[in-house]
């Protein structure tokens, strides 16, 4: 058996996300050099600032300066940096207690080693030079054993406040289409299409599964399909895709190839668009280098009766 | 030990709109969530669970909702868990909920489902480039359209079905103030008109991308007989699942679908729901949906179910209302749709939907369906209580 096929998908979106006014505060106020919290109920400060009491569930608005100096309250040594953490250098992360919150804020701390980090450090923050509205406005902490700095009693009201950011999200996986699938793209590769049939009930899955899910037991006798097969539905589609270089309009189209126990989905081309019906018959046309067929065009057959195809929609 | 009957006291919308960008998610959905409570004249201190939804992760990037979402539901403290079915989601997160009530594990239970399309892209999160396969369409509408011809070969259905449900909704959603479309100059010929997108899917016959939550207040019968307002009762609720993809899957009316109505029916002693049923507000995302899914539902027979349309049975002031609150097709933040048509539902019945009420309503059918007509998720509510 070859070797299971393997390949890098990285799925990433630049989110964009409304901050609401405790959030834009906050925002806002690291862009200005200020760290706000939100007092809550109960008294108590929380930096970062909540929209909601997590006691009472009430609606906090009251913001409150704090000091931009403050004391480690639990770290763990980050050796090895990955990509978009706030340094490039090992670094601690950090909770740290600002001077006037009572909760702690989640940073990065600058420091040569593990040995140089102990919980009730002092530290104080490093502000980003180009700051936008973000928390990366703030730099990072460092260690620090000056003057505790004084907040300076601001509000939480700033010109031009930042009411959005945008969140960029990037997962990176390895991607394995499996032993089945595997099989089939390499026989793809020979112009030839196999399906796996289920032991149960004798249907040819296309493209194979590994598994028939109507039954759930595993398949793998091998069996070929096509070349030819019939539309049994499709729609013609009329928007460009922005990711997809295909002109339109198109055939989009299910197309149970002959012996296969469902349809498959593929183009069709070869025939204005608008005569496409159900029921056409069609063939595989190759372009070379291609893993899949580039479309499927007629055969010239008469079109298949469609109770031959009702079930395979 | 018979199970507790569930009771819907409060129901809470936000104003569904193209984007909200005054508020962050945990905003939006503390806006529903409080007006539930008011409809319900409760408290944070009165509820005892809370149970969300929302959208697959990849359409909002936001994991863990429920984590992030605690402090504004006022959940701290209380069980809370997320429900995820794709887009009938908001159907089966009330479902949950529901059965905490009647299996009286908790007395009072807020439910709660919501997206913000606007700060999404369902469009990227449905069309990933997998390694190794051929892209040949992007979103929903090239999904679901090629099952739409299926059915329109299946039924002989006229072309003109569609454009008619549209046209429907699109005039009922005038009727109801937190409908996100609002096409006050809407016609037959607009709809007919627009342009084919996925064809036969044309734009008017597509639904919009909206930012929205719906909450309700589920309880016991003790906690409805302190409700300031009539509740709604649930007579029967189930949830089925089948695979996206298999060799026999019937796209144009699925096996899944059909059992999960027969057992909803089964439990609320329906046996002619077209007879008995007084409306219904059913998940139509494509308006050709709305015959294909009162066939799957058991209101038409097979290949009948666009002559309920044709005929005006589904209109606002027809035999069968369907969608009287303008459906998916004028308002559709995915992960909240399903529980707005199971919220619509109550509504009726509890006679507090406004200008889009059905007359002496008594029992409606909430539908809710997701992935690729993979998950359904229903319920029907009444009037009255179960045993009555
Ligand atoms: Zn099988």
């Amino acid at each position: 058996m070859s070797a299971v096929l393997k390949a890098p998908l990285v799925v990433e979106f630049p989110f964009t996300r409304s901050l609401g006014p405790v959030q834009s505060a906050f925002l806002t106020g690291l862009r200005e050099r200020v760290v706000l919290g939100v007092r809550t109920g109960d008294g108590r400060t929380l930096v970062p600032p909540v929209e909601y009491d997590p006691v009472t569930a009430e609606e906090l608005h009251d913001l409150v300066e704090v000091a931009p100096t403050g004391t480690v309250t639990t770290w763990a040594w980050n050796p090895a940096p990955r990509r978009g953490q706030p340094l490039t250098t090992p670094f601690a992360w950090v909770l740290v207690r600002l001077d006037g919150a009572d909760t702690a804020l989640l940073h990065a701390l600058d420091a040569p080693g593990p040995a140089a980090v102990h919980t009730g450090m002092p530290v104080r923050i490093r502000w980003a030079g180009e700051r936008t509205g973000a928390i990366t406005d703030i730099a990072c902490f460092e260690p620090y054993d000056g003057r505790r700095a004084e907040p300076a009693g601001h509000t939480g009201e700033f010109e031009a406040p930042v009411t959005g950011i945008v969140a960029a999200a990037r997962l990176d996986y390895t991607y394995s289409p499996g032993r089945a699938q595997t099989a089939y793209i390499n026989a793809l590769s020979g112009r030839r299409t196999m399906g796996e049939r289920c032991p149960s009930c004798r249907k040819v899955y296309v493209p194979p599964r590994g598994a028939c899910p109507t039954c759930g037991v595993a398949t793998s006798e091998q069996v070929e399909v096509g070349p030819r097969g019939t539309v049994t539905t499709f729609c013609i589609v009329n928007i460009k895709a922005k990711n997809l270089d295909i002109e339109v309009p198109y055939v989009y189209a299910h197309i149970a190839l002959d012996g296969a126990g469902l349809a498959l989905h593929g183009r069709i081309g070869g025939i204005p668009y608008d005569e496409v019906r159900m029921g056409l018959r069609v063939e595989p046309v190759w372009t070379d280098g291609a893993r899949y067929p580039d479309h499927y065009r007629p055969t010239g057959e008469p079109d298949a009766d469609y109770d031959t195809y009702k079930e395979l929609l | 030990m018979s199970k507790e009957p569930v009771a819907v006291v409060g129901i809470g919308q936000t104003r569904h709109v193209a984007a909200r960008r005054d508020v962050s998610l945990a905003g939006l959905v503390r806006e529903a969530a409080r007006r539930a409570l008011r409809d319900a004249e409760l408290t944070w201190a009165d509820i005892d669970a809370v149970v969300i939804g929302k959208a697959p992760d990849f359409f909002e990037g936001v994991m863990m909702p429920e984590l992030y979402l605690a402090d504004a539901l006022g959940a701290v403290g209380k069980p809370m868990l997320r429900v995820h079915t794709a887009g009938s989601v908001g159907g089966s997160t009330a479902l949950v909920a529901a059965n905490l009530v009647a299996a009286r594990v908790h007395t009072t239970v807020l439910t709660l489902a919501f997206e913000k399309q606007s700060e999404s892209n369902a469009m990227w999160g449905l069309s990933l480039p997998i390694p190794f396969q051929q892209p040949l369409l992007a979103g929903a509408g090239g999904f679901f359209a090629p099952h739409i011809r299926a059915y329109m070969r299946r039924s002989g259905a006229p072309e003109t079905v569609g454009a008619l449900v549209a046209y429907k909704d699109r005039r009922n959603a005038l009727k109801n103030p937190y409908a996100h479309l609002h096409e006050h100059d809407i016609t037959l010929d607009k709809v007919m008109a627009s342009p084919m997108l996925w064809d036969p899917i044309r734009y008017s016959e597509t639904c919009p991308s909206s930012d929205g939550a719906c909450a309700m207040i589920l309880t016991d019968r003790a906690g409805a007989a302190r409700a300031p307002r009539p509740p709604a009762w649930m007579l029967g609720g189930a949830m089925r699942s089948e695979p996206t993809l298999f060799a026999g899957k019937d796209f144009v009316s699925p096996q899944a679908g059909q059992d999960c109505a027969a057992d909803v029916y089964r439990q609320a002693g329906i046996t002619d729901p077209r007879r008995e049923i007084d409306g219904a507000e059913i998940y139509v995302p494509f308006s050709w949906y709305e015959p294909m899914w009162l066939e799957n539902l058991g209101f038409a027979g097979e290949g009948e179910g666009w002559k309920l349309t044709e005929a005006g049975v589904t209109e606002l002031d027809g035999d069968l209302p369907v969608n009287m609150s303008g459906g998916v097709l004028s308002t559709n933040p995915i992960g909240a749709s399903g529980m707005i048509r199971f919220a619509e539902a109550a509504l009726q019945v509890r006679g507090q939907a406004g200008e889009h009420q059905v007359d002496g309503a008594r029992r409606v059918l909430g539908h809710a369906y997701g992935g690729g007509s993979q998950f359904f998720s229903m319920w029907l509510v009444g009037d009255r209580p179960p045993d009555s």
